[in-house]
């Protein structure tokens, strides 16, 4: 884990660590047996073509997690993740790299928490975002 | 001209009905499973010791993992929330997701969820007309606290 993070140190505007995770066959077979989704689109190429889809594509829910996993890896120990919320709006395709950036939107004290609130998406090896949505996590106070 | 809605009296009247309680497990291989896929080296998903010496009961599910439903090979048995209505369209899309946590789940959590529509919206795109449904599962755990809420929105095209 990273090193903790702290309400203080946080800026609105200021963007965290990015998480890049390569989405390869393997990948998918792994979050379809942990998810429980075996939808044959993500990990079968002839059934994917065969429903207009030049390859297999990446579940959004994996895509969701990842941006998941990118902001309790920044909120590191001490901190939470409260809420992910994300749209599927463009595909990723197998063996590319799925890029989760954030960026602090607002930050404020609510029932004695300290929340910061953030922007986060996804982007395609093109620079595309595929999957916009917010973020809402708690960190600890140093004064705490 | 205006054309006709594909949002019928019978969709309208299915939004807000609370479907049955389904019950979802959260398993100890089943939460390393899940963090595996997703890429997690916080061991909090892995080492129950290592994650009840940062405070949890157990290993913590990570962000996304509510639970499998307990599967049955009856095929009159539908764990999953089928939304009572044919729409006129084939093709289906996961539009999105949103989960807000309350309290952390823990792997030996049993949640209770009820699943209602939120609502149904229709837009013109690209594609033509699209439906899209907006599902709520809200999950209790075997205390009876709400744990998580779990909004998804599918488009039908």
């Amino acid at each position: 884990m990273s090193e903790q993070v702290y309400f203080e140190d946080v800026q609105e505007g200021q963007e965290i660590p990015t998480l890049r995770q390569n989405c390869d066959s393997q990948r998918l077979v792994m979050w379809a047996a942990g998810s429980g989704d075996f939808y044959q689109i993500h990990y079968d190429k002839d059934f994917a073509q065969g429903n207009k889809l030049p390859d297999r594509i990446v579940h959004g829910a994996l895509k969701h997690a990842l941006l998941g996993r990118m902001l309790h890896e920044w909120v590191s120990d001490q901190g939470r993740v409260k809420r992910v919320a994300c749209q599927y709006r463009g595909m990723d395709m197998v063996n590319e790299d799925v890029t989760c950036h954030g960026r602090v939107t607002k930050k404020y004290q609510q029932d004695g928490e300290n929340i910061v609130e953030l922007e986060v998406w996804t982007e395609d090896p093109k620079g595309q975002k595929t999957t916009p949505g917010t973020g809402v996590v708690s960190l600890p106070s140093r004064g705490q | 001209m205006a054309e006709a809605s594909v949002i019928t009296d019978e969709m309208r009247a299915a939004i807000g009905k609370e479907s049955k309680p389904a019950t979802l497990e959260v398993d100890k291989t089943a939460v390393r499973m899940f963090a595996r896929a997703v890429g997690y080296t916080d061991l909090i998903y892995y080492d129950e010791e290592y994650a009840k010496s940062k405070g949890y009961r157990s290993l913590l599910a990570p962000m996304g993992f509510l639970g499998h439903p307990i599967f049955r090979p009856d095929a009159s048995f539908r764990p999953t929330y089928v939304a009572p209505f044919e729409t006129p369209f084939k093709r289906v899309l996961n539009g999105g997701t949103d989960i807000e946590y309350y309290e952390p789940i823990c792997a030996g959590d049993v949640l209770t969820s009820t699943t209602k529509i939120a609502d149904i919206v229709e837009r013109k795109g690209a594609m033509g007309t699209m439906l899209f449904i907006i599902n709520e599962t809200t999950c209790k755990n075997q205390e009876g606290r709400v744990v998580a809420r779990f909004r998804g929105t599918l488009i039908h095209y």
